[in-house]
């Protein structure tokens, strides 16, 4: 397993518009929406880091911006990593998806869709999943009201 | 909601865009081969299946959105309604995260029993899966006799926990009750049963010969599909990815344990089936090295009345009998998660199903099914 | 003492009857009109009971062999609980679909279970008691049998179901092409017995069951009989036209109550048809274990009802067959078709050549 501190040493040349926090277990990458592609595409195929695992995809509401997260982890070095895509329009937000990469982003990414409301751009299927169909409003944002919701 | 759910199942399918020969037809969300309420939409061509896609939601309780509302210790009693037949495994995931985030150091009695309970869920969860998979290919014998042994372990469950299916018996710092006097005795007696009957196991089902013909070269997922696809448990290590988190990321001290991980080349169903079989036995192993050498102790760390976490963001993942689940919560410093998502193991395998089934014949799809082994609330959350 | 139980036989009834009517009125067409109106109530009740029984031993079997009890509440030991079942489904509203062909949707149930009665015409139950004795006995059978594949395209195309159409056509693939195997294992002991009438075929077991008699290629026809039969009425293993797991019920989807009734009563009719018919070409009938020449063997053996012997025999195949539903897995279509074109079809054809070599060269017992 690849400590996070080395990790962060290799990385810092290499990935220079991202910024690092090691304050958590694991490092924690974050990046601008518009570069998100790139990065990811240097963690999955250089073979020295060879991050070929996504385990886990999601999306956080921080009420002024979206954060879309990546769990990325190395089969090989049983390393794990966080790569964080900062979206600053809440309106329209939009990022590039990583399905082509993963096939199992197909379906992660639909879930994030229907809960914030964040566009995948290319991605092949992008309709809701777990909603139905003319379903109005992103359930998980912070700012979503029903009026069938009771407050306990 | 904006229409109800008797118009959205009842709403018709437009067929009439598809080419010459293919019809598409639904299996499900009723059915009792799909585990529970999975819609699929199956596009054939004659016999051959030309395309699934899944239809989720029909057991959506936006469990992700409550825990947003629920205070640290409440939130784990939801979690055993999602992968139900992993309740304690699920609640224990919920427990260590919480855990990790105060920084609580929890006994070695604790942690012994927690791994009792979670590797006795473990046999149960794949005895009903073994009973069930005789049961879609259509023999109804075995289902008979899984529940034998089954019932014996929800028996054990009861005593101690107080619930045979959602023992919500993990809280942060350890687990809620001393275990039962019985406890030992009766545990030791089930794993010798299960000791004794093995063989029927292996005999009823995988001896038979209809049985092979109908899983052997069925369902195939390359090994790079399955970590494309996210895929963990016994479905991933089936196709050869070694995946068992209580052997790469141990937690609770199953680093001190001896048992193996078991894996399969084949990828196929045959090979699905023959590790569940095998994983099966690790389990009697795991629980025959803790049951004479339980710690004595606390079986819970001193910890507050109400819980907060420190500002940041904490990840636990867990082996569930079906995956890795994992469990990702990011604190604003308050009593509830800000956010807390659940990363379930059924939701990555079905990604993986239209894959598997594409070019084989509904009563292939069927085998798969049974041997993915999904439960769906676990999908729709 | 000895007498009296030797006279009470079916053979003696009936004959004793016949004499009684014929007695009552003149002989000719009132005399058989009445005979025939007697025999076809006897038999239906029969069937009725049959069927019941039939039923109630299935849930049973099925319960001790998955170490629970079958159904023991409805009368005594569970005996009342086909009749609480029947009562049900007779009582269901038999709803017929909008765009269903009423006249075929009507007609299927009734095309099999006719057939499934007709060919109980043949068997012998006990010595000298059996409704019609054809000379092409097993000819009839296997003719009439095939006959109700008719009545399960006719239900399944009338349904205007998707589902009821894909069970009916695998269906009617199963039975057409198992029929095959079943025909052949029966000519193999028609060579044997050099008749196709069923009664010539029981006396020439006087010596010893065909099963013995003819060793190896007997065995052979017997078990491919056995596997075909249950393919050909739509039993596990070879069930996937109804399975539940796969798509809906098959080609019985759309029916319910009276009508459904109708296709479980031909299901065990057919059951215990084919059982009869095992029992009769290969395992005797109603006649009793003679071995050879041991005398004082065989007349021990008399002394146990030839009516006895054939029910036993019937119901002892009517259990394995049983057996086999509670203990393997359902095959998919194209494996259930594999087996009999690429495997069962062959062997039963190299069994007749070796049956035709032996019976010419007497090789047999």
């Amino acid at each position: 397993m690849i400590e996070k501190e080395i990790l962060l040493e290799r990385l810092k040349e290499t990935l220079p518009g991202c910024s690092f926090d090691i304050s958590g277990e694991w490092l924690n990458i974050m990046v601008n929406a518009s570069e998100i592609k790139s990065v990811i595409n240097y963690l999955r195929y250089t073979p020295t880091l060879d991050f070929d695992g996504l385990f886990c995809l999601t999306a956080v509401d921080m009420k002024d911006h979206l954060l879309v997260v990546y769990h990325l982890l190395s089969r090989d070095s049983h390393t794990n990593v966080v790569v964080k895509a900062k979206i600053e329009d809440t309106v329209n937000p939009c990022i590039e998806t990583v399905s082509d990469i993963w096939k199992g982003a197909n379906l992660l990414e639909r879930e994030v869709f229907e809960m914030f409301g964040i566009n995948f751009n290319l991605h092949p299927n992008l309709k809701k999943l777990l909603l139905e169909e003319n379903w109005t409003g992103f359930p998980l944002r912070k700012n979503y009201v029903d009026d069938n919701m009771i407050e306990l | 909601m904006n229409y109800s759910i008797m118009e959205a199942i009842t709403e018709k399918i437009i067929t009439t865009d598809l080419p010459e020969g293919q019809f598409e037809i639904n299996m499900g969300p009723q059915h009792p081969s799909t585990h529970g309420v999975l819609h699929l939409k199956i596009r054939l061509e004659g016999e051959k299946i030309i395309h699934i896609e899944p239809v989720l939601g029909y057991i959506h309780r936006s469990i992700e959105k409550m825990c947003e509302k629920l205070s640290y210790r409440q939130f784990i009693l939801i979690t055993s309604r999602m992968d139900y037949l992993s309740a304690h495994i699920n609640n224990t995931a919920c427990a260590l995260v919480v855990e990790k985030g105060l920084g609580l150091e929890i006994p070695e009695r604790a942690k012994a029993i927690r791994i009792l309970m979670a590797e006795l869920t473990r046999l149960a969860s794949h005895q009903l899966w073994w009973g069930c998979t005789g049961l879609d290919l259509g023999a109804v014998s075995p289902f008979f006799f899984a529940f034998r042994e089954r019932e014996e372990i929800i028996t054990i469950m009861e005593e101690t926990c107080g619930a045979r299916l959602t023992q919500n018996y993990s809280v942060p710092g350890g687990v809620m009750y001393d275990l039962h006097p019985t406890f030992v005795g009766s545990v030791k007696k089930i794993i010798q049963q299960m000791k004794n009957n093995f063989h029927e196991y292996e005999e009823l089902l995988g001896g038979n010969i209809i049985f092979q013909e109908r899983t052997k070269g069925v369902g195939y997922l390359s090994k790079a599909d399955a970590i494309s696809f996210g895929c963990s448990g016994p479905m991933a290590r089936a196709s050869g990815v070694s995946c068992d988190v209580r052997k790469w990321f141990p937690y609770d001290g199953y680093e001190k344990l001896a048992f193996e991980e078991i894996l399969d080349e084949g990828g196929d169903c045959w090979a699905r089936y023959n590790v569940r079989l095998k994983e099966m036995k690790q389990s009697i192993a795991i629980i025959e090295q803790l049951i004479d050498n339980i710690p004595e102790g606390d079986f819970q760390a001193k910890t507050k009345n109400v819980l907060k976490l420190p500002k940041g963001e904490f990840y636990q993942r867990v082996e569930t009998a079906r995956g890795e689940l994992g469990v990702y919560i990011v604190s604003e410093g308050g009593t509830s998660p800000y956010r807390c998502k659940f990363r379930s193991p059924n939701f990555s395998n079905l990604s993986a199903i239209p894959e598997m089934a594409k070019g084989g014949k509904i009563g292939d799809l069927v085998a798969i099914m049974a041997t993915v082994d999904l439960v769906i609330p676990d999908i729709d959350r | 003492m000895k007498t009296l139980l030797s006279t009470i036989s079916f053979e003696n009834l009936a004959s004793s009857l016949d004499s009684y009517l014929s007695k009552l009125l003149p002989a000719g067409i009132a005399l058989l009109a009445v005979e025939m109106i007697i025999a076809g109530v006897c038999l239906l009740a029969f069937l009725v009971v049959l069927c019941f029984f039939l039923g109630y031993l299935e849930r049973k079997v099925a319960g001790h062999m998955q170490m629970r009890h079958g159904p023991n509440r409805v009368g005594p030991a569970g005996s009342m609980q086909i009749v609480a079942d029947t009562v049900k489904l007779l009582m269901k509203e038999g709803l017929t679909p909008n765009s269903a062909d009423k006249f075929l949707f009507n007609l299927g149930p009734m095309i099999v279970v006719a057939t499934s009665m007709m060919a109980i015409a043949p068997l012998a139950f006990a010595k000298n008691f059996q409704l019609w004795n054809i000379s092409i006995g097993v000819l009839y059978v296997s003719s009439i049998s095939s006959l109700a594949v008719i009545g399960i395209l006719v239900a399944g195309w009338s349904s205007y179901n998707k589902y009821s159409l894909l069970g009916a056509m695998r269906s009617g693939a199963q039975i057409v092409s198992y029929e095959l195997s079943v025909g052949l294992s029966l000519v193999a002991i028609v060579i044997f017995s050099g008749s196709l009438n069923l009664n010539d075929i029981v006396e020439s077991q006087s010596n010893g069951w065909w099963l013995f008699k003819g060793h190896l290629p007997a065995l052979i026809a017997f078990v491919i009989f056995i596997i075909a039969s249950t393919a050909e009425i739509n039993r596990a293993p070879f069930d996937l036209a109804e399975a539940e797991q796969e798509l809906t019920a098959g080609f019985h989807t759309e029916y319910a109550g009276m009508k459904f009734a109708m296709f479980l009563l031909a299901e065990y009719i057919n059951l215990f048809i084919v059982s009869a018919i095992a029992a009769t070409v290969f395992l005797g009938g109603w006649m009793p274990l003679h071995l050879g020449n041991w005398e004082v063997f065989n007349h021990i053996m008399d002394f146990i009802p030839s009516s006895l012997w054939f029910f036993g025999k019937t119901f002892g195949i009517i259990f394995v067959i049983m057996w086999f539903r509670w203990t393997f897995p359902r095959l998919r279509i194209d494996q259930l078709l594999n087996l009999e074109w690429k495997y069962l079809l062959p062997i039963s054809m190299v069994n007749i050549i070796a049956v035709t070599l032996i019976t010419i060269m007497h090789w047999h017992f």
